[in-house]
């Protein structure tokens, strides 16, 4: 009797017409990465602003293209904070010193939006965690 | 100067600055006498980038990194020649940042040979520089050297003219990955001017130019590029030594392409990536170059520094000052033919730290 119940379950599934949890079209993939750019586009938008800091600085002065930022290599022991720490640690340590502003909640859009744009800048360099 | 500069640090550094600056000059002898080519040196300070916030307020990093260049070339001994401002005193090309650099480089009691730098030129297309620092292309001879300042940061006309607002045209070209950038030319006004200007110079006299781009291609993404540099480079052909020192790129970089010896100054104010570290786009990195250590963020001044040229026979051996670092010295190898670092040219006697990624 449960079987029959689950098979009947199953069929009314198929006649409502409903995908497979697993089942995604081009449309959706394009609609996904057209998501993840506009994120990667504001977070480029906000490496290359003032806003983040106060006195004008912004993180392009000293990372063109997001260069140098290698986050590929976190989380990793960074020995200035003695501890093993993500890239959205030292994106506050640079706002908080060279910008000398206030670090962004670990939780804001705006952290998620500049760890977009540097990951993707860095695209097709294998994971090294830990690397120095 | 504030917090990590206490008075017994600072009297240590410059005590190991003027140690450095003066062993390697008593080992060479420099002769002070009438011979045609007499010994010398000159001091470097380049891209210092003085950003002005607000009223009497300026980045203090950048003002540090200034100060503490000037406090140190000022200790030199003996005495350098003259001083080479690379180019870049200014983040935006605001007066407030340029008078505030003039300023601080007064302290200076040597001769400055100031070369325009792209932040210092496209808010108000070089006209307070002109009209109160230097010329844009002018030279000079110095104990049987040529010495030449070019102008290399000028660009294509349908690149300045789409601006109405000069401070949008400065942030323009201000933004190093700009997508929109435009590359730098010397422009056929300047190779025109460098023409005139090296026609009574004989092929046996050396010549040393002064620009703030490399004269040669690099990676065009970051502007470590001039576009017209071959015709440059045509133009310096015929002299048998001849040497480019340029500002801009905030590292260390030298080469050799044909007759011309080009090396690069530091910066100041902060250290740029080297162009190989952005994997999207290819770079003609050169390969002699062996690289300074990778600057740790922790340490503000590591990465920056200024440097100091010594000048035997027409050679240039240049010697860099990092200032979280061990010096480096590169010299015109006569045997190879270009320019080798003193310490670190085999591949087997670099330090992990040289290595970037």
């Amino acid at each position: 009797m449960k079987r029959y119940f689950a098979l009947l379950l199953m069929l009314a599934f198929f006649a409502g017409g409903k995908a497979l949890a697993d089942e995604f079209t081009k449309e959706d993939l394009k609609k996904w990465h057209e998501a993840f750019m506009k994120v990667v586009e504001e977070g480029e938008k906000l490496f290359h602003s003032p806003t983040l800091g106060k006195n004008k600085v912004s993180c392009d002065m000293c990372h063109p293209n997001a260069a140098n930022t290698h986050p590929e290599t976190y989380p990793k022991f960074q020995k200035q904070l003695g501890k093993v720490v993500g890239l959205r640690d030292m994106i506050n340590w640079c706002i908080q010193n060279p910008l000398e502003g206030e670090p962004l909640p670990l939780d804001d859009p705006r952290l998620i939006a500049l760890e977009a744009y540097i990951t993707w800048e860095r695209r097709g360099v294998p994971l090294a965690p830990g690397k120095h | 100067m504030k917090k990590k500069l206490t008075r017994r640090s600072f009297l240590k550094k410059v005590a190991v600055a003027g140690v450095a600056a003066t062993a390697p000059l008593k080992l060479v002898e420099v002769v002070y006498g009438a011979q045609k080519h007499e010994k010398f040196t000159f001091a470097v300070i380049s891209d210092a980038h003085l950003t002005h916030i607000k009223g009497t307020k300026f980045v203090r990093n950048f003002d540090e990194g200034l100060e503490r260049a000037i406090t140190e070339v000022s200790f030199m001994d003996p005495r350098p020649d003259f001083v080479v401002f690379g180019g870049d005193l200014a983040q935006l090309g605001k007066k407030e940042e340029l008078d505030h650099g003039l300023e601080m480089l007064s302290k200076l009691d040597l001769p400055i040979k100031f070369v325009i730098g792209e932040h210092d030129f496209y808010l108000d297309m070089g006209e307070y520089w002109q009209k109160h620092i230097a010329p844009l292309n002018y030279s000079f001879d110095h104990k049987g050297v040529h010495f030449v300042v070019l102008n290399s940061i000028l660009t294509y006309r349908s690149w300045i003219d789409q601006f109405k607002d000069p401070m949008e045209r400065m942030l323009g070209m201000a933004r190093l990955d700009n997508p929109k950038g435009s590359p730098f030319i010397v422009g056929e006004e300047g190779r025109k001017w460098l023409k005139k200007d090296l026609s009574k110079v004989s092929p046996d006299t050396p010549v040393i130019v002064f620009t703030h781009s490399p004269l040669y291609k690099i990676f065009k993404p970051w502007n470590f590029w001039t576009d017209d540099a071959e015709k440059v480079q045509a133009i310096l052909s015929r002299f048998k030594k001849v040497t480019v020192m340029h500002g801009h790129v905030h590292q260390i970089i030298y080469n050799q392409i044909g007759n011309i010896t080009f090396y690069a100054f530091l910066s100041t104010a902060w250290p740029w990536p080297y162009p190989p570290t952005y994997t999207q786009k290819p770079n003609n990195f050169p390969k002699i170059t062996v690289m300074m250590n990778r600057a740790d963020p922790f340490h503000e001044r590591d990465g920056t520094g200024w440097s100091w040229a010594e000048v035997a026979d027409g050679r240039v051996t240049h010697h860099y000052e990092l200032w979280e670092n061990t010096p480096r010295t590169v010299y015109y190898d006569e045997k190879l033919g270009h320019p080798v670092d003193k310490d670190y040219q085999d591949p087997a006697k670099r330090i992990p730290p040289q290595f970037h990624y």
